[in-house]
């Protein structure tokens, strides 16, 4: 009985870094579909260009800043549950080698 | 809880699984462009990160003044996301930063309050870690102090004038963004829970091990 | 009888103090000598840089007041008073109260040194609004020194004390250094601004009354094991 309640949150932890990870991947098509409306964006406005038609702009790229602050929310919070199921992972694996050391008794 | 883990974890994975669509095709904000979008992911997170600092505030006080221990653990873990969603607004709010005011950082009454959270609360995790006997005490004091000083900072640095958008921006947001970004708010206050859940049980599975050492170290006595 | 507790505890603090002076001279040197490397950190070619005088003094303040209230409570964990004081059959709030009194003490000998010091070295006009100025340093050491108790007295029995004390005071005092220093730079000002300055007393209170209460209502649940 008590196998259930501590594998559980073992397993939704591991579903939940697989989801994630593939979210993490999905995220590359949206973004590149997230273009400005032709015509709508003023002259001075840095688009996302590719390199090789660079404009002389004085102006910093939107898309690094973008892609990089996304980039960044998605590995603080998959490192975070990572280090939850490594500390998670190491309390089970004391918890079971003190359940077999008093066993014998 | 344990009933409702399940499907808060699918809710929370397939809301922010969609939420890059939602957020591709939320209104083109044309003064600050593309960079603009960085917003569906930096108020939310700080909607986050103050419903955490509120939390271990609150179960703090009430692990200092009644003594429960499943306080003290929720504190903990409230904590610790504290720090995980400041970073995160920590980051993404220069970013967007260097590109809407051509600055990575300044002084007003908003992000010197951030800035303070986030190191009040790192100073939490700190002395949870190296402050020794004693120390969850100390660290509940220092949640409860950390949420009394926040109307004190606010109204201290908000003399001068603030280049911050002003907090009616929400209100007033055009309605081809609202759908997204309430859609991202509830996306991230339900990570926050699953998150929160997860961390609780760990420190209840931590404790539960304490306990078992020590009566292991009685029946050997 | 609460009171008397607290003035009880203050004069234990203060004899133990005149016998030796050790807390107060160091205090007042290392006060001293924080300025210094201040000056030699801020100034060029002879000249303060913008308004420095200010944050300055306040920084001192705030550092002299870290070791101020490191050593008090090392002092108590040295001789092992600690225990015996909330072994007492006192309400322990008053034990704090008498603790914090004792360190405000100490810290406005510092500053009746450090004031004029920095008045001298930096050309500052400080002497303009006495009262203010005395009303603006008693409020900032109080709210200081209220927060600095309660956390010196709850960290002596850790390894860790001295650098986890800044740690956790720093940001909980950062009103406290905005206000003072602000309030400061606008008595500083060429003719003093004293509606500013009274509004940085006017949050400086505020701070002082909420953080005080907060200190006394938690200090008992926090020193129980």
């Amino acid at each position: 009985m008590n196998r259930r309640r501590d594998t559980m949150p073992k397993r939704f932890l591991r579903f939940v870094v697989v989801v994630a990870i593939a979210l993490a991947c999905s995220h590359a098509a949206p973004i590149g579909a997230a273009q400005p409306p032709p015509g709508q964006a003023p002259e001075s406005q840095s688009e996302f260009v590719p390199v090789n038609e660079l404009p002389p702009a004085d102006q910093l790229q939107a898309a690094p800043l973008l892609i990089t602050a996304y980039a960044f929310v998605w590995v603080a919070v998959l490192f975070y549950v990572w280090t939850i199921w490594r500390r998670l992972g190491r309390v089970e694996k004391d918890m079971q080698a003190l359940a077999r050391r008093s066993q014998p008794r | 809880m344990r009933k409702f883990f399940a499907p808060l974890v699918i809710v929370a994975t397939l809301m922010l699984a969609y939420a890059p669509v939602m957020i591709a095709n939320a209104l083109f904000e044309s003064t600050m462009g593309l960079v603009q979008k960085i917003f569906y992911f930096h108020v939310p997170s700080w909607f986050a990160m103050f419903t955490a600092v509120f939390v271990s505030g609150i179960a703090s006080g009430v692990y200092l003044f009644k003594g429960r221990r499943g306080a003290d653990r929720v504190a903990f873990a409230a904590a610790e996301l504290a720090v995980l969603f400041g970073a995160i607004g920590l980051v993404t709010g220069p970013l967007w930063a260097r590109k809407a005011w051509g600055v990575w950082w300044i002084w007003d009454a908003k992000l010197t309050i951030a800035f303070l959270l986030e190191m009040t609360f790192l100073a939490y995790l700190l002395v949870r870690k190296y402050g020794g006997p004693g120390s969850e005490k100390l660290a509940a004091a220092m949640a409860i102090f950390g949420m009394a000083n926040v109307p004190f900072v606010y109204y201290a640095v908000n003399i001068w004038r603030t280049i911050h958008p002003l907090t009616t921006v929400v209100p007033t947001l055009r309605p081809g963004m609202r759908g997204a970004f309430w859609f991202c708010v509830t996306a991230f206050m339900l990570l926050f829970l699953v998150l929160l859940t997860l961390r609780t049980h760990l420190e209840h599975r931590r404790a539960m091990l304490d306990d078992l050492y020590l009566s292991e170290e009685d029946g050997a006595a | 009888m609460f009171l008397k507790v607290a003035l009880l505890v203050l004069r234990k603090d203060v004899i133990i103090e005149i016998k030796s002076r050790e807390i107060l001279f160091t205090t007042l040197f290392f006060s001293v000598s924080c300025i210094l490397v201040f000056s030699f950190a801020f100034v060029s070619e002879g000249q303060a840089v913008g308004d420095v005088a200010a944050g300055i003094l306040w920084i001192a303040i705030a550092f002299s007041g870290t070791l101020a209230l490191g050593r008090t409570f090392e002092r108590e964990r040295y001789g092992e008073t600690l225990k015996a004081l909330l072994l007492a059959p006192v309400a322990r709030p008053a034990i704090y109260l008498g603790k914090l009194l004792g360190v405000v003490i100490l810290l406005g000998l510092a500053e009746l040194l450090l004031v004029p010091l920095v008045a001298l070295l930096f050309s500052a006009s400080l002497f303009a609004r006495p009262l203010l100025l005395a009303a603006l340093l008693l409020t900032g050491t109080i709210g200081f020194c209220a927060v600095g108790t309660l956390f010196a007295a709850m960290l002596v029995r850790a390894r860790t004390r001295d650098v986890l004390l800044p740690i956790l005071l720093y940001p909980i005092t950062v009103p406290v250094m905005i206000a003072g220093v602000r309030g400061t730079a606008a008595l500083l000002a060429a003719p003093p601004d004293e509606p500013v300055a009274t509004m940085w007393i006017g949050l400086l209170m505020s701070f002082d009354v909420v953080f005080v209460t907060l200190a006394l209502w938690t200090f008992e649940p926090l020193m129980t094991e």
